[in-house]
Formats: structure tokens, C-alpha cells, sequence
């Protein structure tokens, strides 16, 4: 029977008491994006700068539960400073880490193709979110400032980005 | 008034007897959805067994049967809310539709562009979004009751929202704040500037005893599933007058009394609102459910109820004191039994997980009340709310589990 520390490991507990990479970011030339899990009322804030091909700033803000806010605050920190294409292997690998133990859980075939999400990649820290997994209504929560990241990264790349 | 025994009536709920992560099973989220007892269940599943066949068809003995508890179920609906005649009791599937009924059938009929409709801040979606679709579609002007600091309506610029309004909908208790609101002095408010009133009476059906003709309204919603019976039937209860003058609001079977290739003429209230199969067992078993409170009583019920809350309010102030801000008023003279509250700097998602360790169910988000949310100034609330099953050995096992939660995201 999964329990609290399944979900709640102390590094959640840390990036929720202390997040990183907090405050706002002038737009333009950053990039303004909101999510919301309609569900509960957690909500994301993130404003991306995108130099190039580079995520070369990102600062986070918004409210909810400890499970999105310190996947918010870790996403921040995984991506900060990175190139956009590592930014989304960060995010296919983040889905397919809430998605694969599920699967697995229903005990389905293989999760080979998400399998080759995760392959190479250094998901470092993130990987104490793997226990949201075994309590399935909170994969929504993990998985908001990713969805919310990928949705920047998109709308930037089409142009529609206010800073773009 | 005979005393609510809890300890029986817990046994009149199988699904109480469940131990989840090896615990009692403690359920505190009537004000969601409420538990079932035995003879609803019973009664739904003799339906099946014994007399399943479609309603008002068949001359056969067992579509008789089929019929005559159907009908009889919406009879004892009607007495259970003092409607003058069952034929002012139209079954939907739940409250939500009920409201939706009234905003296709009766209000796009009767309101025009810029007529006021009056809502209040503490409002459960049901009774916002219908409205908000006829603004969008119509043009009708939506004015809003707000709140007091007490969480009750502020009643002071009423006058000045219902003149010229043509509806107030009101909800008679609170889903979130578990505030009741005196419907009769609204309704003759309203009345006397020539509005309409619709209540969403979804959580005070179950909860205390209700007499439509005493409001004085004019349209009421009410689900089965928030007491005692089961999801997929409501009640939407009318005056007649006003559901003959009606069009209808769904086409099909059994709404009409002839159709031509012309075109139509639709059957007389109730039917006229009903088209299609309905659900009988869900009918027959929200009958049944009316029974079983209706032999608690619901004086009774209402008594059981005042005095738990009353007791979880003083275990909740006493044990965390300001650490714990409940939203809604601490009066249980003037509120039921759902009480939604926050720790200081936990979100209710994470209370809502650590007590469920616990076999606890309560309820973390907005509650299908956003703009309230918005008022109260946060994004989700948890919320504890008890019914005919609960007691204080409930409440004490959720203080006990909030002082777990607490320490657990102590910072």
C-alpha cells in the first residue's frame, strides 16, 4: 500500500518550502504562460526567455499543492540554462516517468516507446516524483508546470508569443 | 422527535463496513455525493428483479407495476417537500439539469435582452453557468448578491439588485460555507419587485426539512444522489401554473400526447418535461430513499446534525485555534453540516492526502464554486461535511488526522 513518503519525499518538501526560481520576467522579451488544474485550483505561472535556441531565463510563480508547486519548482531548475530541444527530452521524459509506472501498475504489455523517452536522459532531482505515480489523481498536479512549459515553448516557436 | 442512533443507522450502510489502507472507513463527503442505505439499494434491485419494464407503455401486469412505483415515488417526492400535487415534481437527472430546464424552457420564453437576473457570490456552478449561457445568448443582465464578513448574504442592497430583476436564484444552503439562507423573506423581496425565484435546494433537501409552499418560491432543484438515493434522478419542483404555461424542454417519447408529420402537441405536466425512458430504478430508489428519511425524520435529522457540527467546531478551534481558518459561519444555528477550512500555508490538496492515510474522506478543491473561491480569496478549500451516518468518534478521527497532516507539512 503506497504511502506518504511514496509521495512526499523530502526534496518535494524542500522545493515546496523553497522554491526556486521565483518571480517574474518582463515581457517582452520573456514569454508569459498560465496553467491551471481545473480540478483542484493549482496554477503555474512561467515566464520563458528563449535566446535563440536556448532557454536562457525562466522564472516560475503561481499556487497550489506541494506536488505541483515543487514540480514546478524543479522543472525551473532542470531547464534554466538549457537548449530547447533538452528542454523538451526533459519533458517527453518527465511524462513518460508519471506515464510508464502506471502503465506498469495496470500491469499492461511493455512501455517500450516510452521507454525511449527516458533513455539518456538525467532526470536527476525529478526522479523523487516517480512515487506521484501510486496515487494517480496527483500525476495532474506532477505533470502542470510541464504541460504548462511545453505550451511556452510552442507558442513561442509559432510566433504567437507576445515577446516573439 | 426520536433521536438519531447512529450506531444503527451506520449498519443501514454496507459500505461502511469497508477499511481502506486497513482503517475504518470514515466518510465525510455527503455535501459530494451520500451513501446509500439498504433499502434504497434493495428497492432498486427488486425493480430489476421483479418488475422491470418500461412506464406508461404497457397494459401488461408488470409494466403496471413498473408504472405505478414510478409514480408513486414521485409522489411521495412532492409530499416530502409540501409541492400542492406530484404533478409539480418534474424528474431530471440531477439538480444541474433541473436549473437547465428552467433556463431553456422557461426563461428563454419569458426574458429578454437586458433583464436582470440576480445570483449570489456564494452560488454552486449549477446555478451560475446556466445563467451565464442565457448572458451570453440572450443579453440578460446578471447581478450579484454578495457576502457578508460572517459568510452570510448581505442583504443590505437587495431592493437595488431586484428592481426590475425578473429572477433571483438563490441557493438555500451553502455547499462550501454551509450557510442556510432564509428563502421565505427572499422570495417576498423578490416577488414584490416582480421577480421570479429559483433554489438550488441540493444540500438542504437532505439536510432539513423543507416547504416549498412556505418559501414561497417558485422553481426548486434537488438531487437524490446528495440524499440517500442514487445518482441519475433529481427533482425539479414547479408551480403548475407556471409548468403548464412552459414549452417544453426536450422532444421525443412520452413528452407528447400526439405527433402528426406535421408536428406535435406535448402531454400535460408532468410529462410534458420528461421525454424519453426515464430512469425508473433511479426513480423507484429516490422514493425509497424518501422513506428512509422521511422515517428518521428529518426534524430529527436536522437536530443530529446541528449538535455534530456543533462538536467539530469546537474540536477544530480548540485544537488548532488560529491556525485553522474555517470559512463559514461558526453559528450552527444558521449553518449545516459542511465545513470547509484551511491550515495557514497548506493547500488543501495536501490536507485532503494525509487524512486520507487515515481512511478519511473529505473533499480538497473549489467545490464547483470558482467565483466563491475567488471571494474567499483562495484557489481550493477542504471540505468536511456530515449526514444521518456520522458521529463523534467520526470527528474526533479527522482532528486527530489534521494534527497529522499539520505536522507533517510543519515548515
Amino acid at each position: 500500500m503506497p504511502g506518504l513518503e511514496d509521495l512526499y519525499r523530502e526534496i518535494i518538501l524542500d522545493h515546496y518550502r523553497a522554491p526556486r526560481n521565483r518571480g517574474e520576467l518582463p515581457v517582452p522579451p520573456a514569454h508569459k504562460v498560465e496553467g491551471f488544474n481545473p480540478l483542484c485550483g493549482d496554477e503555474v505561472v512561467l515566464y520563458l526567455e528563449v535566446d535563440g535556441d536556448t532557454v536562457t531565463d525562466l522564472k516560475i510563480s503561481g499556487q497550489g499543492c506541494s506536488i505541483s508547486q515543487a514540480s514546478t519548482s524543479m522543472m525551473s531548475a532542470a531547464v534554466k540554462g538549457k537548449p530547447v530541444t533538452e528542454a523538451r527530452r526533459l519533458i517527453r521524459a518527465f511524462k513518460a516517468l508519471m506515464s510508464i509506472h502506471e502503465s506498469k501498475l495496470e500491469g499492461e504489455g511493455d512501455g517500450e516507446d516510452l521507454s525511449a523517452d527516458l533513455e539518456g536522459v538525467r532526470l536527476g532531482d525529478l526522479e523523487a516524483l516517480q512515487g506521484v505515480v501510486k496515487f494517480p489523481v496527483r500525476i495532474k498536479c506532477a505533470t502542470l508546470a510541464w504541460n504548462t512549459l511545453q505550451q511556452g515553448l510552442d507558442e513561442f516557436e509559432a510566433g504567437t508569443a507576445p515577446g516573439a | 422527535m426520536d433521536r438519531i442512533d447512529v450506531s444503527r443507522i451506520k449498519a443501514d450502510f454496507p459500505i461502511l463496513e469497508q477499511r481502506v489502507h486497513g482503517k475504518r472507513l470514515v466518510y465525510l463527503d455527503s455535501a459530494a455525493t451520500s451513501q446509500k442505505p439498504l433499502a434504497v439499494l434493495d428497492a432498486m434491485d427488486h425493480y430489476y428483479r421483479e418488475c422491470n419494464a418500461n412506464v406508461h407503455r404497457g397494459v401488461y401486469t408488470i409494466a403496471e407495476r413498473a408504472t405505478q412505483q414510478f409514480e408513486a415515488a414521485r409522489a411521495k417526492v412532492a409530499r416530502f417537500v409540501h409541492a400542492r400535487e406530484a404533478a409539480e415534481i418534474i424528474y431530471v437527472r440531477n439538480a444541474t439539469e433541473a436549473v437547465n430546464l428552467v433556463a431553456y424552457s422557461w426563461a428563454r420564453a419569458n426574458l429578454r435582452e437586458g433583464d436582470p437576473i440576480v445570483l449570489t457570490h456564494m452560488e454552486h456552478h449549477a446555478n451560475v453557468v446556466p445563467w451565464q449561457m442565457l448572458a451570453a445568448e440572450r443579453g440578460v443582465e446578471l447581478r450579484w448578491l454578495p457576502l457578508t464578513d460572517d459568510y452570510r448574504l448581505d442583504l443590505s442592497g437587495l431592493d437595488t439588485l431586484l428592481d426590475g430583476a425578473k429572477l433571483l436564484a438563490v441557493s438555500a444552503m451553502s455547499n462550501v460555507l454551509g450557510t442556510i439562507n432564509e428563502i421565505r423573506p427572499l422570495a417576498d423581496a423578490a416577488h414584490a419587485a416582480g421577480a421570479h425565484v429559483l433554489v438550488d435546494a441540493c444540500q438542504a433537501v437532505p439536510h432539513l426539512a423543507v416547504d416549498v409552499q412556505e418559501w414561497d418560491a417558485d422553481f426548486v432543484a434537488f438531487s437524490a444522489h446528495k440524499m440517500c438515493g442514487p445518482t441519475g434522478i433529481g427533482a425539479l419542483w414547479a408551480r403548475r401554473e407556471l409548468l403548464d404555461a412552459m414549452p417544453p424542454f426536450m422532444g421525443g417519447g412520452e413528452m407528447i400526447n400526439q405527433v402528426t408529420l406535421e408536428g406535435f402537441v406535448p402531454n400535460e405536466v408532468p410529462w410534458k418535461f420528461e421525454a424519453g425512458t426515464p430512469a425508473i430504478a433511479e426513480a423507484i430508489g429516490f422514493g425509497a430513499a424518501v422513506d428512509y428519511l422521511s422515517d428518521l425524520g428529518m426534524d430529527a435529522v436536522r437536530a443530529h446534525e446541528r449538535e455534530l457540527t456543533g462538536y467539530a467546531l469546537e474540536r477544530l478551534g480548540t485544537t488548532f485555534g488560529e491556525r485553522l481558518r474555517i470559512y463559514g459561519p461558526l453559528d450552527v444555528n444558521v449553518r449545516g453540516g459542511a465545513i470547509s477550512f484551511l491550515f495557514e500555508g497548506i493547500h488543501a490538496h495536501d490536507i485532503s492526502q494525509v487524512v486520507d492515510e487515515e481512511a478519511i474522506c473529505v473533499r480538497a478543491g473549489h467545490h464547483c464554486a470558482k467565483p466563491l473561491m475567488k471571494v474567499l480569496g483562495v484557489p481550493a478549500t477542504t471540505r468536511a461535511s456530515f449526514y444521518v451516518y456520522n458521529d463523534e468518534a467520526d470527528v474526533d478521527a479527522l482532528v486527530a488526522a489534521l494534527e497529522r497532516a499539520e505536522r507533517f507539512f510543519a515548515f
